[in-house]
Order: structure tokens, then sequence, then C-alpha cells
């Protein structure tokens, strides 16, 4: 994957990459609508099905960003739709909190989204993903894959340093 | 005494309480040094980095390192010991997770070092004097260490084995770890010598926790006094012990203070920040934005609240646009 970012950026044909969490019940089952309507939007999503937007921990959130996503998308019932009666009230509040963790490290807001898309929104699907590309690509790549290789440089070049010290003293 | 296993000791970005926690085995030091040759100890023994490299790679049974690492001399000392020892142990929550140190990764290397060498207030520096890394002096030029960008628990920087968990460990798990260690009969390499289990598991007020927290406000110890019967977190305090790892025997709790984490998370736990957030959030009672906002103000340092000892550690490892 590294690989591939790395060749995208150079030949400037970047593309953002989206990770989208998306509940059984209504988001999930309304990009299976906007598909069978045939509505085109924008491919850089990566869909994951979950039972719930409840079920959706931040931990699959940091780890989508440290993995190379450039935006997290979360999809769920409207409030008070939830098949599971709370479990979108549960992700709301869960989101509220995550998003000032994510700000306070240096995550852009837009990178992190929240949409309520019943089942029969197939055309939200295609404006919310729309909008968030849009966003995400005036944003630029969030890479932290290269980040972290390039973070680790600096133990490399002083180990070089620390050995011609040593022959130095020795 | 030739044939006594070999052990050292060494500190990094820490505070020197883990060095502390060898001492709180009071008498039990004894049966420590009875059985093991300390052979390095910068904290409380004179011996140096040359008497480590005499040694044959390995010939060390471990090494317990505690500390975050952030500077190029600490690398450098983790490295060697890595060489030198069978057995290398992430010694509490620095050298686990970062621990507080690992807070740094809030700022850049600048911003931190204009703090404290120009505008804390207890400093005075008109000259704004900052430490050089080489000087020379009398002909022959001197280094000081280099400060790294990013403050990194011990398992980026070298492999380690295991890990003993704690703010500092409890002594009792330091002996415990000993005793695993002379034993022979090692756990699975990165095993956390501690408690697989919730600090909730051990807490004395383990019964008074209520199965819907649902929370209204958020209050902080500094303001408010804490019921001493009564689960902390029912209360409203920010009490981390549901994502916190027991062995400790609920030490604050029992001082009337919330866990602040300092144990890391269970095996199952990758991030432990996330997850406690994760578990307080959802547990707010307010259904609107607004409300739900209003009552997660009253957690005003979220990043420092839940990440307190596991930044460096957590998924993102610091803050990314620096």
């Amino acid at each position: 994957m590294l690989k591939i970012e790395i060749e995208e950026a150079a030949s400037k044909q970047w593309q953002p990459k989206i990770v989208a969490f998306f509940c059984n019940w209504c988001t999930y089952t309304a990009a299976d609508l906007a598909g069978v309507s045939r509505i085109k939007h924008a491919p850089n999503i990566r869909v994951i099905r979950v039972m719930c937007s409840g079920r959706v921990d931040p931990q699959f959130i940091l780890d989508s960003f440290a993995k190379g996503a450039d935006g997290v998308l979360i999809g769920g019932c409207h409030p008070g739709d939830c098949h599971y009666q709370e479990g979108n009230y549960k992700f709301l509040r869960r989101f509220q909190m995550l998003r000032r963790v994510v700000d306070s490290l240096g995550i852009e807001k837009d990178r992190l989204r929240l949409e309520w898309i019943s089942a029969s929104e197939g055309d939200k699907v295609r404006i919310v993903v729309n909008d968030m590309v849009a966003k995400i690509k005036a944003l630029g790549p969030l890479g932290l894959p290269v980040k972290y290789k390039e973070w680790a440089n600096e133990m490399n070049v002083l180990e070089s340093e620390i050995a011609g010290k040593e022959e130095v003293y020795a | 005494m030739p044939d006594k296993p070999k052990l050292a000791f060494y500190w990094c970005a820490s505070c020197g309480g883990c060095e502390e926690s060898v001492v709180d085995l009071a008498e039990d030091i004894l049966f420590v040094v009875d059985n093991v040759d300390i052979i390095f100890w910068p904290v409380a023994m004179d011996f140096k980095k040359s008497d480590v490299e005499k040694y044959a790679d390995g010939e060390i049974v471990a090494s317990l390192i505690n500390g975050a690492i952030r500077t190029s001399e600490q690398q450098e000392m983790v490295q060697l010991l890595r060489r030198k020892s069978k057995v290398v142990i992430a010694h509490g929550a620095c050298a686990q997770y970062g621990g507080i140190p690992g807070l740094a990764n809030e700022f850049q290397k600048e911003e931190i070092l204009k703090w404290v060498y120009e505008e804390s207030p207890s400093i005075i520096n008109e000259e704004k004097v900052r430490p050089q890394l080489k000087y020379k002096v009398n002909g022959s030029e001197v280094f000081l260490p280099e400060l790294w960008n990013v403050v990194r628990p011990l398992d980026k920087v070298i492999d380690v084995d295991y890990y003993i968990p704690g703010c500092p460990p409890s002594p009792k798990l330091l002996k415990e770890a000993v005793l695993v260690l002379l034993s022979g009969n090692l756990p699975p390499k990165g095993t956390v010598l501690a408690p697989d289990i919730a600090l909730c598991d051990e807490c004395p007020r383990k019964d008074t926790k209520p199965t819907d927290l649902a929370f209204t406000e958020f209050l902080r110890p500094n303001l408010h006094i804490i019921d001493p019967e009564k689960c902390i977190l029912s209360q409203g305090f920010v009490c981390m012990g549901p994502a916190t790892r027991s062995g400790c025997g609920a030490l604050c709790v029992n001082g009337n203070m919330p866990c602040t984490g300092c144990y890391g998370p269970t095996s199952r736990v990758k991030d432990q920040g996330a997850k406690i957030l994760s578990s307080i959030a959802s547990n707010v009672s307010a259904k609107t934005e607004k409300e739900i906002d209003a009552v997660l103000n009253g957690i005003p340092d979220p990043v420092g609240t839940f990440y307190r000892y596991s930044l460096a550690g957590s998924i993102l490892r610091k803050k990314v646009n620096i």
C-alpha cells in the first residue's frame, strides 16, 4: 500500500481513500439502493458493513487513518430509527468526543464524518460521498504510513552519527 | 560469585519512580541480590557503559529498562543492553507506552525547548542560551545527546520480551517478574507480567457500579469531593478503571482518587485512550449534539485524560501534523 501511495504521489494522480463504516439496516441498504438505481458517485469509498453504527469502535477509525485512509465516513440510521434502539445515539456521543481527540492530534475535522442516511436515501449517499471526496481532495493526502516512516528516520541518522563518534574515540 | 545470573537496570526518559519500585521491594531486595548479580544500575551503583560493553552478547540474563526513549543517548544505551541481554523487560508505563513523557508528542520539539529554556515563568535566560549538541573546549569537542522529535515506547526502538506495567509498577509485580525470570520457566514473548483483566475486577467499590452509568455531567477531582464508598465513575469523575489492566490492587481508588490508567489496557485492546473514550462517551445520557457537547465540555483535555500514559504507544502515536 505504501509503495502504491508513493507512486500515486509521484504521478500526481493521488485519489483520496475513504473508509466507510455503514450500518446494515440503513446506510448500507441506502448504498445498495444507490447501486441498483445506477446512481453515480465518486469511487473513493471502501465500504465496510457493520451491524450498527454503535458497533464502530474508535479504534477502527484511528486504525484506518494509521493504515493510510485519508478520511473515515460513518453512516447510521436517523436518530430514533436505530434497529437496536440506542446504537446510533451511542455512536453519536462517541463521535462527538472522538472528533475532539482527533482534532487535538492534528487530523482535520473534514476527514472524519458522521451521516444519518436511511435505507431509502440512495441519493444522499451520492451527495455525502461526493462532498466528502471534494473536501478531502482540497485537504490533500493524510499519508500517515509515510509520516511514520519519516519519523523513524531520525533514529537511523543518529545511528550513523554515533558510529562516526565511536570511530573518533577508538 | 560468577554463577549468579546477571541483571541490569537502566533508566531513560523517566522520573525515577520505577527505580523507586525496585527499592520498594524492601526486604525482598535482599532475596533479589542473593539470587542475582546486579551488574549495571546507574541510579544506585557506579558502573559505566564500558562495564556493560565488556560482557559477551547475551551474557546478561535480563535488562529491566524504564522510561520512554527520546534522545540519541537513550537509543544507544538500550541498543547496547539489547545486544548484551537475553531478555529485555520494559519496566513501567513509560517504557511500555511512552508514559507521561509521551505527552510531549502533542508538541513540536521547538515549542518544548522554547518553553523550557525561554518562556517558563521560573526561567531567567535573557540571552536565550540553549544547550548545544557540540562544544569545543580546550581543543577537544564535547557532545550532548540529541533530543528527538518523537517520544517512543521502548518496543519502537528495540525488541522487547516482556512488560511490567505501572507508574510505577507495584513491588509485588516486580518481585513476581524476577521470580519468573529466575524460574527459567518463561512466559510467551510479549507477555505483560500482570493480570489480564480490567481494574474494576479488583476494585473494592465494584458492587456499587450501576449497570447504566448515564452521565449528565463530568466532574473533576480537584473541584468536587469524591464519595469514598461509591463507584467513582458513577459519581461523574473520569475513572480509567474499565479500560485499565488490574494488578495494582486499586491503589488510587483506595486513596479515593480515580484510576488514571497507568497499567495500560488489557491484551484485547490496542488503544487504551480510544477504548475508554468510547466507553465513557457512549454512556452520556444526552441525545442531541448540543446537549452531548455540553456534557463533554466537562472533560477539557481529552488527550491528556484518556491518553495520559499511552499517547506515544497509541495508534496515532503523536500529533500528526507537526
